[in-house]
């Protein structure tokens, strides 16, 4: 086995595209947790906005969560993979341009065009709205995700070909000589073989998605090219489960190459490090039929697949990155601040959170929860606490004034009061999944407001927590250009 | 199955919290030589790795016993089986009948008219006891038994529309 040393890596500066990847994602992020808040405002009675308009709002929420999640996540991995592999500045940039022309075409489509088919676009609803919204609505919608959806794949293919060129190909990127022979200690860096597992996955997943949304588009107009509706739904999850989660992929990145810095301690490729991350590459594209757990006509040994993956897929996240991430802090000395308590306090958020998600991963428990709000209570919580806290940690690395300025009492404040807020708003979320309130409803039975009114206020003090992170970010911005040392050392070892 | 569900997720975080929280209390002072510390990390993860396999293998291997899917779910009760033929529309329930008899065994043919639904059964205290997806062009057998008599409420479990939240229905069960 090979044995691993740190080897000091210099933090580099952001380049403005990164810079314009997180500020972007920060702006639409406050954006939509406000319409979150609102529609939980609805819920709990407090506030009158109708039904029409509170799914309009969740469409919003909905595609703009997905599509800013990616957009932050890409930023991570594009800033720190480019320090290994010869990236094309323009790809990037021109994501970024296609991202913002498909949120324009959705914006219209949703508050002009009044389409609310909500983000998973499931067929035939778009196309079946009962006057509520026209077929042109609906096309300007699908047609911005699919716009967004060309532009990662731009992207992911750029990042292929240069991982190819550096590596060679993909099974050396994602460290196969080394796992499945001899570990010389030369396996590719962890960054590179997350961001290996990303591309392979996004792009099946990218253009399995662009099929179903060109097959849906065609059918607004020519009715007569007809879709099998569960096919679609396959389609749909296959790719929107991809998406998701890559975002979280992506975004660890930032706690593989962070943490070592502050810890001066190695994260390395060793061979379980990559038998989880090619386990998790088979994992994340065939875990997809436990969305359609609640679909009997689906085949069902692909449902018995998606519950024992739900299963299996839970040990890399536990095991592996959650686990290697307390080895590296335990008596490490590390000294504390912004960046390094959010980047561990993201694995603790995406470990818990894989916790109810198993859990509702299971067939018999799903026949009980499925479409509860237990669904969106563990997926805001690795989503918020888990992926959304690794920005927030890498923003807050980016723009550290230098490597022993210490953090304001505001900030301290905001960090727990983040953390204790997301749980208060996720674990609202999960009680009232347990109670069997439904999910995606515009209005509550008067039993279940008072989770509601709970949840409203734990979304309250998310907002304001990341109101000054946000904030923060901003008013450092013109530091995170710049090349300079932003981890602290690690304190010395006491005799 | 939702206490259960519940509980075992607190359990569950709640370790994984305790698991973070000891490191972050250990993490000031500084263990130089890191080779040691790896080896009986190592060490503590393959016992943890195999822990979890020793607890989560046989729960995930027994809760596929009782799958939703099998013909033989509905067996619990006894007589004849009582078919309701239930198809939803924007934004309706249509049901075959609206009374069954409790401890009978009732075989649900979901269906849908137009778009996704969800057929979501609840109980008289609002907790759901059963669900599956109508989906138009594809018929789902959902076997149910109703141990207690009483006013069910069916709700819609897949957004569908405008007036989603607003798609109820009710079936009697009526004690034999």
């Amino acid at each position: 086995m090979a044995t691993y040393t740190y080897e000091h890596t210099p933090d580099h500066g952001a380049k403005a595209g990164v810079l314009a990847y997180l500020a972007t994602s920060a702006a639409v992020l406050l954006l939509m947790m406000v319409f979150g808040l609102l529609m939980r405002l609805e819920q709990a009675q407090w506030i009158s906005i109708g039904a029409d308009r509170f799914y309009e709002l969740m469409t919003l929420h909905g595609a703009g969560m997905v599509g800013i999640a990616a957009i932050a996540g890409a930023s991570v991995m594009w800033h720190f993979l480019r320090q290994y592999v010869d990236l094309s500045s323009r790809i990037f940039i021109a994501n970024l341009v296609l991202f913002l022309a498909g949120v324009v075409m959705i914006l219209g489509s949703v508050l002009i065009g009044h389409f609310h088919g909500a983000w998973t676009f499931l067929f035939p609803l778009p196309g079946k709205s009962m006057g509520m919204w026209s077929p042109g609505a609906a096309a300007l919608f699908m047609g911005g995700l699919l716009v967004i959806g060309v532009g990662f794949l731009l992207l992911h293919l750029d990042i292929a070909r240069a991982i190819v060129a550096r590596y060679g190909n993909f099974a050396r990127a994602l460290g196969w000589p080394q796992l499945f022979g001899h570990d010389d200690g030369k396996a590719p860096p962890p960054t590179v073989v997350a961001s290996a597992m990303v591309t392979v996955v996004n792009v099946i997943g990218l253009v399995v998605g662009a099929s179903i949304l060109t097959m849906m588009l065609v059918n607004l107009y020519v009715p007569g090219f007809d879709i099998d509706p569960l096919l679609a739904k396959g389609m749909i999850y296959f790719f929107g489960h991809i998406f998701i989660n890559a975002t979280i992929y992506m975004a660890v990145i930032a706690v593989y190459e962070i943490l070592p810095r502050y810890t001066q301690r190695p994260w390395k490729s060793n061979k379980v490090f990559l038998a989880s991350w090619t386990a998790s590459t088979l994992m994340v594209m065939f875990i997809f039929p436990h969305h359609l757990l609640m679909d009997f006509a689906f085949p069902k040994w692909m449902l018995v697949m998606g519950h024992i993956i739900g299963y299996l897929n839970t040990v890399p996240i536990l095991v592996v990155t959650g686990y290697g991430a307390l080895m590296i802090v335990y008596r490490s000395g590390i000294r504390w601040d912004m960046a390094s308590k959010l980047l561990f306090l993201s694995l603790f958020g995406w470990a818990a959170g894989a916790m109810p998600a198993f859990i509702d991963g299971t067939i018999t428990v799903n026949y009980v929860m499925h479409n509860t709000l237990w669904v969106p209570g563990h997926f805001h919580t690795y989503l918020l606490l888990g992926m959304v806290a690794m920005v927030f940690g890498f923003m807050y690395y980016l723009g550290k004034p230098d490597h022993e300025a210490d953090d304001r009492l505001i900030d301290r404040i905001a960090f727990w009061l983040f953390t204790a807020s997301v749980l208060g708003f996720t674990l609202s979320f999960l009680y009232s999944g347990k109670e069997s309130v439904a999910r995606r409803y515009a209005a509550h039975l008067p039993e279940w407001v008072p989770y509601d009114r709970i949840g409203a206020v734990f979304a309250m003090l998310v907002i304001a927590s990341s109101l000054l992170f946000v904030g923060r970010f901003f008013s450092r911005i013109g530091l995170a250009r710049h090349d300079y040392q932003r981890a602290p050392v690690a304190r010395p070892a006491t005799a | 199955m939702q206490p259960i569900a519940w509980q075992i997720s607190l359990v569950l975080m709640t370790l994984v919290a305790f698991g973070f929280a000891f490191v972050a209390i250990n993490s000031g002072r500084r263990q130089d030589d890191y080779t040691p510390l790896q080896k009986s990390a190592y060490r503590l993860r393959t016992r943890l790795f195999w822990g979890l396999v020793l607890v989560f293998g046989p729960a995930m291997i027994y809760t596929l016993l009782d799958l939703p899917y099998d013909a033989a779910r509905a067996r619990a009760g006894s007589g004849a089986v009582q078919v309701v033929d239930a198809t939803g529309y924007q934004w309706r329930w249509e049901l075959s009948r609206d009374h069954v008899a409790a401890g009978q065994p009732v075989e649900f043919r979901v269906t849908s008219a137009d778009v996704n639904h969800g057929f979501g059964i609840y109980d008289a205290n609002l907790h759901l006891v059963a669900q599956t997806q109508a989906m138009p062009g594809y018929t789902n057998t959902l076997r149910h038994t109703f141990a207690e008599a009483g006013t069910y409420k069916v709700l819609c479990m897949e957004y569908c529309g405008v007036a989603h939240h607003n798609m109820m229905t009710e079936i009697r069960v009526v004690a034999q």
